[in-house]
């Protein structure tokens, strides 16, 4: 038998299969498995925070207030400053669907107002005979939408010739309820905008120090440490009182958000700094700095969006610290002045322990702002938690 | 320990120095001065101002100085103990502040061991039971007790104080103590009103420390060298309080730092509700109406009184943990 060896140069013959071929066949991937691998860290961030229920709910329960404050003049009832002299201090009023036993659809009772002439006290006593069926989408109080557009379209009106205080009225007949929701325009705008101002201070304040160390880096620590050992709340005190009496609500309202920005951004600014730090030692930040980017530009472009989501989520969790802060300023006076109206302008109606024994729904306007810090409270741990997905 | 005590208080003077500049340009901001809003007032209720009278106090409390002579003045007399002249008292601020620091550091005191009575056994047992439903409804109570505004809480607690036990819990003590000196009645008395506000101002700092206690508690628990003792077999309770809970002491003093501003902040808005007799009340009109050396000082008080706080808290921590204490000033 000869053994036919090939030609010295010449390419062996060997076998080679046709079947298609998967490199991943031995450690294979389930459907589940693939998209988890596949998505990109927006989705797993989505799919994290989704499995913290509570923050997910508080997260809806926000976005609707602050859509609702885009359409306040539609949602409340009545106007900012209608006043109903013939019902001053009115408790509120329940909303029924019987009458007699029958259905009628939501309803209110008419009221009767009496005066005690031992007390001077207004007592109101509902009417039972007269039935006042609510209206919606309806025409009511005319209002100006966003101060441009004239119009009366409500989502809820009162009957014709009737009233209707769902959460009751304060010492001028203004409905507590309307104002409430006017109130949370400002309420809640005031947070975002005061995030805003200390948001871009602790970015631009807090990336500098980091990214150039030394000197300062040394300036910038102290003057935080000289800022986080002042009490907040006398500081925005001294701060709040400096604004001229002079100065148009508008303005007092831009500067009370301007005030409770300026000192809130030291933690923010530790925070940028410390990751700073530590990411400009990294190879991308010396090619940038070789390709001849400017110092902001690795800052802004290549530094900050790495970690933007734990910066957003830790000023997520400042944003009540805001609104509280504003609440206290306007109940002490320092704050907003009417007429423009937040909720801490409305509590400032409650401030006596006599308001609260004989008109308790003046407090009302405490639970929104109860909801909404404990909501911020529960989305910024959620978006914490979710910030780092690959944990 | 002691080469880094005295580095702590080196480093408290420019912290100190930095406030001062700082408080000094937020007094000095308002335009006007306290002369030119009380002619304005005397003027607004038709009475006429003694002009030279008031430009000789001008001149004599610096007024007519710029602005960087009047500051080294202002703490110059500071470092003397002599914290300028409150106009609208016309007394020095001295015997104007008088006792009402002093029940600024005791409210402040208290609030701060009640924070550490309530949350210390909370926070551990948040820990150990993390996701029961004890964890759970702690954690919402705490959560209630930061959402709801010091002052609301104040005014209910006032109104139901009135209803259940028909007193006036405003106010710091019986008002017949007010200027009386110290004794075991006016202390009494102190300590029977002293509750309240402690409660209102101590809720919110609570739930933060507890949260944070939680948090760092929880980590320590996950170290291997507490999964070592378990798998040795150790009861848990002891291998719980050997060492987990030694570490989470040293935070917990440590936590003074971030405490301490939030009380005093907390104290000075119950102060103004409650009418109590601290620095509070006296703050918001001394700004209002432009007293500014009297303002002032209130700023700088509290400042000073934070640092401090933050400077024991500190030296307790390196006391306790030798590793902070070791590494000294150097890592500044």
């Amino acid at each position: 038998m000869t053994v036919s060896l090939p030609e010295s140069g010449a390419p062996l013959k060997h076998y080679v299969s046709t079947a298609p071929f998967d490199p991943y066949s031995v450690e294979a991937m389930t459907a589940g498995q693939a998209k988890i691998f596949q998505a990109s860290q927006t989705r797993l961030m989505w799919w994290k925070f989704k499995k913290h229920r509570i923050a997910l709910v508080s997260g809806i329960f926000l976005l609707a207030l602050y859509l609702a404050i885009v359409v306040a003049e539609f949602l409340a009832p009545y106007n900012l400053h209608t006043r109903n002299m013939d019902f001053i201090h009115s408790p509120p009023q329940r909303v029924h669907l019987f009458h007699e036993g029958q259905l009628v659809g939501p309803f209110v009772y008419g009221r009767q107002m009496t005066l005690d002439m031992d007390t001077l006290r207004r007592i109101y006593t509902d009417n039972r005979n007269d039935v006042q069926r609510l209206r919606f989408f309806c025409a009511g109080d005319p209002y100006r939408f966003w101060g441009i557009w004239e119009s009366n379209f409500h989502l809820v009106c009162p009957a014709r010739d009737g009233q209707m205080f769902l959460l009751g009225t304060d010492r001028l007949g203004r409905d507590v309820l309307s104002r409430i929701i006017y109130g949370a325009r400002i309420s809640l705008t005031i947070g975002l905008i005061g995030i805003a101002v200390s948001f871009t201070l602790g970015i631009v304040i807090g990336g500098i120090a980091g990214y150039h160390g030394g000197y300062i880096d040394l300036a910038v620590q102290r003057v935080i440490e000289v800022l986080q050992s002042i009490p907040s709340i006398p500081l925005w005190l001294a701060l709040a009182a400096i604004m001229p009496v002079s100065w148009s609500p508008i303005l007092v309202y831009l500067g009370i958000t301007v005030i409770l920005g300026l000192l809130d951004w030291t933690g923010l600014a530790r925070a940028v700094r410390s990751k700073l730090l530590a990411l400009r030692e990294e190879d991308y930040v010396l090619a940038a700095q070789l390709m001849g980017a400017s110092t902001s530009r690795i800052i802004g472009r290549h530094l900050v969006p790495g970690f933007m989501s734990h910066l957003i989520a830790s000023a997520t969790i400042t944003i009540p610290g805001m609104i509280l802060g504003e609440t206290a300023l306007s109940f002490l006076g320092l704050g907003l002045r009417p007429p423009i109206t937040s909720w801490g302008i409305l509590l400032t109606e409650a401030r006596s322990v006599s308001v609260i024994a004989f008109y308790p729904w003046l407090l009302f306007p405490m639970i929104p702002v109860i909801l909404v810090i404990l909501a911020f409270n529960f989305l910024g741990d959620g978006l914490r938690d979710a910030a780092d997905p690959y944990k | 320990m002691l080469r880094y005590i005295l580095w702590r208080i080196a480093v408290m003077v420019p912290t100190l120095f930095l406030i001062s500049v700082l408080v000094f340009t937020i007094i000095e901001l308002p335009p006007g001065d306290y002369f030119e809003s009380y002619v304005s007032e005397l003027r607004a209720m038709g009475e006429a101002a003694d002009m030279e009278e008031i430009a000789a106090l001008r001149e004599r409390y610096g007024f007519d100085k710029p602005a960087p002579i009047r500051y080294f003045h202002w703490v110059g007399g500071m470092l003397r103990g002599d914290f300028g002249y409150s106009f609208e008292y016309q007394l020095p601020v001295s015997s104007v502040v008088g006792d009402r620091l002093w029940l600024t550091v005791l409210v402040s005191f208290v609030t701060i061991v009640f924070t550490w009575l309530i949350a210390f056994p909370i926070g551990i047992y948040s820990a150990t039971h993390q996701y029961s439903w004890g964890d759970y409804g702690l954690t919402f109570l705490g959560l209630i007790g930061l959402a709801i505004p010091n002052f609301m809480l104040a005014l209910i607690l006032m109104y139901f104080a009135n209803i259940w036990f028909g007193t006036s819990i405003g106010h710091l003590m019986d008002q017949k103590f007010l200027n009386e000196p110290m004794s075991w009645e006016k202390a009494k008395s102190i300590l029977e009103h002293l509750w309240i506000p402690v409660i209102i101002i101590g809720t919110a700092g609570t739930a933060g420390m507890v949260r944070r206690l939680r948090a760092n508690l929880l980590d320590e628990l996950q170290k291997q060298y507490v999964v070592t003792a378990r798998a040795k077999g150790m009861n848990p309770f002891r291998a719980l309080v050997k060492y987990p809970l030694r570490m989470s002491l040293n935070f917990f003093i440590s936590d003074i730092g971030s405490i301490l501003p939030q009380i005093i902040s907390g104290a000075e808005i119950t102060a103004i509700v409650l009418s109590l007799e601290t620095t509070g009340p006296m703050l918001i009109k001394a700004l209002q109406s432009q007293d500014m050396y009297l303002a002032g000082s209130f700023l700088m008080f509290l400042a000073f009184l934070t640092v401090i706080g933050v400077l024991i808290s500190d030296i307790a921590l390196a006391l306790l943990d030798p590793r902070i204490r070791l590494q000294g000033g150097s890592t500044k």
